[in-house]
């Protein structure tokens, strides 16, 4: 893991779940799979809190253990698992958009606690849609479930490893760590539930919500006796699969811009058909029949011709554009001219560069060596000489794609990382003013609550003053520009990423 | 040969044309400190996308970061004691829910070991109460200790291994659900406790002061 990516890890940890569970996780990404006491001794934790940390990270598939011999139980970090973290608001709203609200609530449900029952969900997500509507309507369970099956068989949620149900006890102990597994076919068997009931709306001291037998409250209470009927099966969010609806999303709008609307309509009716059959990292999806494209390869004549998307190349061609829109926006337009140039004819010579993309030869050299130094392009040499001698050797430009793509992810991360300490920087200077605005909003919600007059009100509200008014505006929009700047970013991460891994499999 | 020029002057191993310069000496100065931490860019970059989906997105972003300080999974670390006590304070008081993990799911060693308070274990729970990082009433608690050790025997030794217990707690983060009443007496008590100087340990449980005084008072009072 570079450091780059555990300084980033670091930050999303710190952010979402607090300093003691940073230390620990950054811990394990950077020294690998450790047991229990190590780590407490190694970060000086105490094992309480260190139990307590793993718990969490665990619960939120973060960290993973392993039983080894002699019964020693070893923790391991996912660290890409953690820079996940950066994309929860993508996903979330890509299942709005696919599945509307419900979805959307399930989803995020999924995503901030890790992993649930499906009657925990159910539940929560009832409960939170029936805040939304108007007085009087609640939200049925029904509904709630009919879009987690729907969820579940598009494979946007799957189930998580279960412990084994061992029918005859083990003579000796009980072994120090469950060790589950997961069976291929059931990882979207939704469990037959009947779940009957109504979303309920949080009232402070309320005894009867909206409209609902008081025989059926007990049941759904926090602390209730009954036997959940899934217990032990939990759910978590499938981000492979979100992961393959961004790449098919990615791939449709670049033939819609290279091309015209129908044939990325074409393209995207394939990968839809092909959406379940195929691994999200197979290079090629299933061949069906369909009409000819770019993208497209011919892969058998049955049928009236059996067509397949080449997904390598897309992938491929996408980070490439990513490189060159990169450059030109760093560099200038000329640069980006030179470097599709050495991307076309794959080597060239300094002088040919000149020639052929028409620019003055101080220019061109400037532009190169430029490039050159920041590792968008490499020297090759050829020798003529078996001495090598510098006067008689034939420097070439290249561009590899692949290690380009490494170097800007690198970048990306180094950016995000930026982008969240200057917006965490931010947050501390004006933390005075903050705090102010917020206690302020709390007395007069409090008036409010107990009834106040405007006048009142008014005085209170002038307490913050107008240039601090306007401070707080300029904040609130640098916080909002840093915060839609790292969503941006890690949009760049995933094509690069995506392209990385798929060049890793061919090879 | 050829290629020396004379002892001492510089020669190029390459054809210094190629890179180009002139074969004459004028050379970029050579740069002795680091590049300018913010230097200035020719080309600014790109305004950044707008559109719905991505205000949407953004609102999103910044309430999952909201939420998630308020879940159960965000341990908090202990907070040093603030100069003044703020009245709106406790309004802002956020009351978390306590989160159970499923222990068939996780190793054996997780569980937390001295689970009960209550019970006469005094060696175990002073040895995580030493552990812990203590607060600045620890002083307190060791003379407590000592005293206890010394005095009524296990009603208040109980109670002394109590208070670390209810210490541990409330270091480890908020836990409001407070599901046993003895845990809301133990928070009162540490609660008064910090709020005046006096040792608690100054009149012993057990001991009625009234009752005391008046057994022994002799004389009255003036």
């Amino acid at each position: 893991m570079t450091q780059a990516e555990i300084k980033l890890c670091s930050l999303l940890l710190q952010e979402h779940f607090g300093e003691i569970v940073e230390k620990i996780g950054v811990h394990l990404i950077r020294t690998g799979s450790q047991p229990l006491r190590v780590i407490a001794h190694d970060t000086g934790t105490s094992l309480d809190q260190v139990k307590k940390a793993l718990c969490v990270l665990v619960q939120h598939n973060l960290v993973s253990y392993q039983v080894h011999k002699r019964g020693v139980v070893e923790y391991e970090a996912q660290c890409s698992r953690v820079l996940r973290m950066l994309r929860y608001p993508r996903y979330i709203y890509t299942t709005k958009t696919l599945y509307s609200d419900t979805g959307e609530l399930i989803v995020e449900e999924l995503l901030l606690n890790g992993k649930l029952t499906m009657s925990a969900v159910v539940k929560k997500v009832a409960d939170r849609l029936t805040e939304t509507m108007e007085d009087g309507k609640t939200m049925d369970y029904a509904e709630v479930s009919n879009t987690f099956v729907r969820l579940a068989d598009t494979h946007f949620v799957q189930r998580c490893p279960s412990v084994p149900t061992t029918e005859n006890s083990d003579p000796g102990p009980p072994p120090p760590a469950p060790t589950l597994v997961i069976n291929e076919k059931d990882m979207y068997l939704v469990p037959k539930l009947s779940l009957i009931g109504k979303g309920k709306r949080r009232r402070s001291s309320d005894e009867d919500a909206a409209g609902e037998p008081k025989a059926k409250r007990p049941k759904y209470t926090t602390d209730n006796k009954e036997p959940i009927p899934d217990d032990g099966i939990y759910w978590q969010a499938n981000l492979d699969r979100f992961h393959q609806h961004f790449r098919d999303q990615a791939i449709v709008s670049a033939v819609a811009n290279r091309m015209d609307q129908t044939s990325s309509e074409i393209v995207r009716t394939m990968l839809r058909m092909s959406e379940i059959t195929t691994s999200s990292s197979a290079p090629f999806t299933q061949p069906l029949s369909s009409n000819e494209l770019e993208f497209v390869g011919k892969s058998g004549d049955s049928g009236g011709g059996m067509y397949v998307i080449n997904l390598h190349k897309a992938l491929a061609s996408l980070a490439t554009a990513t490189l060159e829109s990169v450059v030109q926006e760093r560099f200038g337009s000329r640069c980006a001219r030179i470097f599709r140039l050495v991307l076309q004819k794959k080597h060239i010579e300094q002088k040919q560069v000149e020639d052929f993309a028409m620019i003055p030869a101080k220019e061109a050299k400037d532009m190169l060596y430029k490039m050159l130094s920041e590792n968008f392009m490499s020297l090759q040499e050829i020798p003529k000489t078996p001495d090598h001698a510098p006067s008689r050797t034939f420097y070439l430009y290249t561009v590899n794609i692949l290690s380009a793509a490494r170097m800007l992810l690198h970048r990306c991360y180094k950016s995000i990382a930026n982008l969240i300490e200057r917006r965490q920087f931010e947050t501390k200077e004006n933390k005075r003013l903050l705090e102010k605005s917020q206690r302020v909003e709390a007395i007069i919600a409090s008036m409010q609550a107990t009834g106040a007059e405007e006048a009142q009100l008014q005085e209170i509200e002038e307490m913050i003053t107008a240039p601090e008014r306007q401070q707080l505006e300029t904040l609130k929009r640098n916080v909002n520009k840093l915060d839609a700047s790292e969503i941006q970013v890690d949009e760049t991460i995933f094509l690069l990423e995506s392209y990385i891994e798929c060049t890793m499999k061919r090879q | 040969m050829a290629g020396n020029k004379g002892r001492g002057r510089a020669a190029y191993t390459f054809n210094i044309e190629a890179v180009g310069f002139s074969k004459g000496e004028k050379l970029p100065d050579v740069v002795l400190k680091p590049p300018p931490l913010f230097p200035d860019t020719d080309y600014k970059p790109v305004p950044l996308k707008t559109g719905e989906g991505e205000e949407y997105m953004l609102a999103l972003k910044q309430e999952l970061r909201e939420t998630m300080k308020r879940m159960p999974y965000f341990i908090e670390t202990p907070e040093e004691r603030q100069d003044i006590e703020r009245y709106s304070k406790r309004y802002m008081k956020v009351y978390k829910e306590e989160w159970i993990p499923d222990w068939r799911r996780l190793p054996r060693e997780m569980m937390p070991r001295n689970k009960c308070k209550k019970g006469p274990k005094p060696k175990k729970a002073k040895d995580a109460g030493k552990g812990t990082p203590l607060t600045n009433t620890e002083d307190v608690l060791k003379k407590m200790e000592e005293l206890e050790k010394r005095g009524d025997g296990e009603k208040s030794d109980e109670e002394n291994e109590e208070k670390e217990g209810s210490k541990e707690k409330s270091k480890e983060g908020d836990d409001d659900d407070d599901d046993d009443a003895a845990e809301q007496e133990e928070y009162d008590e540490e609660e008064q406790e910090e709020e005046n100087d006096y040792i608690n340990s100054y009149f012993e449980d057990g001991d009625d002061f009234g009752a005391d005084s008046d057994d022994n008072m002799d004389e009255a009072t003036y």
